[in-house]
């Protein structure tokens, strides 16, 4: 009756055999491929850390006046641009801006990335069943697995610095981009398809011209949910060498220094609520037919 | 009818619904019936042998309650829908035969359609909804501008070019629906249950504007309702389904006075006799000149009484369009006439 109690597991020595074996079969992995793999990402990192250089040299009125263009045209609303005037004045002057700018540098690295490969990916898999079958998985286990874990081997491979960060921050942002554009996609209004069809639109007219645009309020909200999860990353990318606010939290964690912590916190949640807004107001522009009145 | 008058043929087409669509086709032209295949099979029978000719220039009624096929018939035209077996003839080619491609091709460029919830696109405006068919054949902004204008004008939406579907009423939607369809030029339209979703009076409208329309394009119009009015309103032909068979394909006054079962029997029951039913369907034959009134052979039988009720004893003499006398009415036939068929029931409370 032993096997009733006690859970009948593999041996030690087994364990501890097919652990060796996993770690030196992805340890051999990486110093056959290592090298390869780097070398491939190299023009990323050049381009990364040239766009954060491009960030942080440029004299800050222009970057001030650049970010509230943008906000402008993305919010069309005085009362965000100020908002974002006011915070990134109040950032600049606690000291904060290099890091802000490291940081800014790489979310929106990450989300073009995610953006780029996430909405073909969306598109495929609302065309396709199968192919949603199989990547709904795959986006479960990248929402739900730690961080940490798929950290272990992006640094194995890749040692640490910007493209690991920039790779873990990308597999924790995209899920909400593909799922959503898939959905936005699949709930277009099978009358208004079966329209197109019947004056013989092909699948290329159908997809930009009809499922796109319908889909496109669905699909912002995904870029904002993915824009606002590559900034949930930005601490834990720090803890494999990427610059930004996520560092001095890190130093704050490590040594207990409460005003640091707070006051990158702060900073990090302020680009959120800025990046939200402004996309959020974006978004709504976009669906500017479901508006009452004309125009 | 001449064979070269006919544009669409249907020969023989069935249509399943569900796995094992092939073996339950044999079951079903075996004679199994709706409900015993769906026990048996789990499969559903949407279109049993239909066969169906459509005249060029002419507007064909489909008919039938929810469920009896209608709606499925229709989108086998332009193969919205796949039949399981069967073919459609569009002038002698079978539209089964066409590759992807010239499938395209045919919709574009030979048949358009009005959808009952109107399926107007949200995001584009009143211009671009109706030019869509156009912009999707690679032809200049503008030309499918202009030629969306000339019809926009002509459904009567002029001034609302730039409005979203969103912003307009429902009957105004399906004016876009209409235009949409026209604009293509493509001589086949198919309506189903197009002006269903509307209220009574507009409905009544839409029905004007298409009949208008019609005496000006003699465009080949298939036309799915459920509403028999609608259907003797503006029907050339009316075809009536039931379970997905055929029940009755004929002339509009053919149906009233002859219906082919109980089902249309029913279907026709409800109809104001008098203003339905035209004087060459009750008249007898003869080519003398009779002693009262000269009327034309498709006036209905409400006017001819108001006519007759001066002098009742004198017979009225019918004549056809080109003013030839066909034949007379007498009171009695005008009474007989009215009356419902003895199949129909004597119940006069109901």
């Amino acid at each position: 009756m032993d096997w009733f109690f006690n859970f009948p597991d593999m041996s030690r020595s087994d364990l501890r055999e097919f652990k060796k074996t996993v770690d030196f079969a992805f340890t051999d992995f990486s110093r056959t491929y290592g090298r390869g793999i780097e070398d491939f990402f190299e023009p990323l990192l050049m381009f990364l850390v040239w766009f954060e250089k491009l960030f942080i040299n440029t004299p800050w009125p222009i970057i001030i006046f650049c970010i509230l263009l943008l906000a402008w045209i993305g919010s069309r609303s005085i009362l965000i641009v100020v908002g974002t005037f006011l915070s990134f004045m109040l950032i600049g002057y606690f000291g904060m801006w290099e890091d802000t700018m490291s940081t800014l540098a790489i979310i929106l690295v990450a989300t073009f990335l995610c953006i780029a490969i996430g909405i073909p990916l969306g598109i495929a898999m609302a065309r396709n069943n199968k192919v949603q079958a199989a990547i709904v998985p795959i986006l479960d286990v990248m929402q739900t697995i730690p961080s940490f874990v798929y950290l272990i081997p992006v640094v194995m491979l890749l040692g640490i610095g910007k493209v690991p960060g920039l790779i873990a921050v990308c597999i924790y942002a995209i899920p909400p981009i593909v799922r959503l554009t898939n959905l936005g996609i699949r709930l277009v209004d099978k009358d208004v398809l079966e329209a197109a069809d019947s004056f013989g639109a092909n699948y290329w007219q159908k997809l930009f011209g009809v499922q796109m645009p319908l889909a496109l309020p669905t699909i912002f909200a995904g870029v904002n949910q993915t824009i606002m999860m590559a900034l949930a990353m930005v601490v834990i990318a720090s803890m494999i060498g990427v610059k930004g606010l996520g560092l001095p939290v890190l130093r704050a964690i490590s040594n207990q220094y409460l005003a640091l912590g707070l006051m990158n916190g702060l900073a990090i949640v302020i680009l959120a609520i800025i990046f939200d807004r402004v996309t959020q107001k974006f978004g709504l522009r976009m669906q500017k037919y479901r508006n009452e009145g004309k125009d | 009818m001449n064979s070269k008058d006919i544009l669409i043929k249907v020969n023989h087409l069935y249509k399943i619904f569900g796995e094992g669509d092939k073996s339950a086709l044999d079951l079903v032209k075996n004679g199994m019936s709706k409900e015993e295949l769906l026990e048996k099979s789990n499969c559903v029978l949407g279109l049993n042998n239909i066969n169906l000719k459509i005249n060029k220039g002419k507007i064909q009624v489909v008919m039938g309650l929810s469920g009896s096929g209608k709606s499925t018939l229709i989108r086998h035209l332009n193969r919205l829908i796949e039949p399981t077996s069967g073919e459609i003839l569009f002038n002698d080619r079978n539209i089964l035969d066409l590759t992807p491609k010239e499938l395209i091709k045919f919709r574009q460029n030979n048949m358009s359609m009005v959808f009952q919830k109107f399926a107007l696109f949200p995001h584009k405006t009143v211009l671009q909804n109706v030019g869509y068919g156009l912009a999707i054949q690679n032809i200049s902004k503008d030309e499918w501008s202009d030629k969306a204008q000339k019809w926009i004008k002509r459904v009567g939406l002029d001034g609302y070019e730039a409005y979203y579907p969103g912003q307009l009423s429902g009957g105004m939607q399906q004016r876009v629906g209409l235009a949409r369809a026209l604009a293509t030029d493509a001589e086949i339209l198919l309506m189903d249950e197009a002006f269903s979703a509307l209220d009574p009076l507009i409905r009544s409208e839409m029905q004007n504007i298409l009949l208008d329309l019609q005496n000006e394009l003699h465009k080949t119009i298939i036309f799915i309702t459920h509403d028999l009015d609608e259907a003797l309103k503006i029907g050339d032909r009316i075809a009536i389904l039931r379970d997905g068979s055929m029940v009755q394909d004929s002339d509009p006054q053919e149906i009233i006075m002859n219906p082919a079962d109980e089902y249309v029997s029913d279907f026709i029951k409800d109809i104001n006799r008098a203003r339905v039913i035209q004087a060459k369907s009750i008249m007898t034959s003869t080519n003398t000149k009779s002693s009262g009134a000269t009327v034309k052979e498709d006036m209905v039988l409400e006017d001819i009484l108001q006519i007759m009720s001066d002098a009742p004893s004198k017979p009225v003499t019918i004549e056809n369009s080109k003013g030839k006398i066909t034949g007379k009415i007498e009171m009695v036939n005008l009474i007989e006439g009215m009356k419902r068929p003895k199949s129909l029931g004597t119940n006069i409370t109901g």
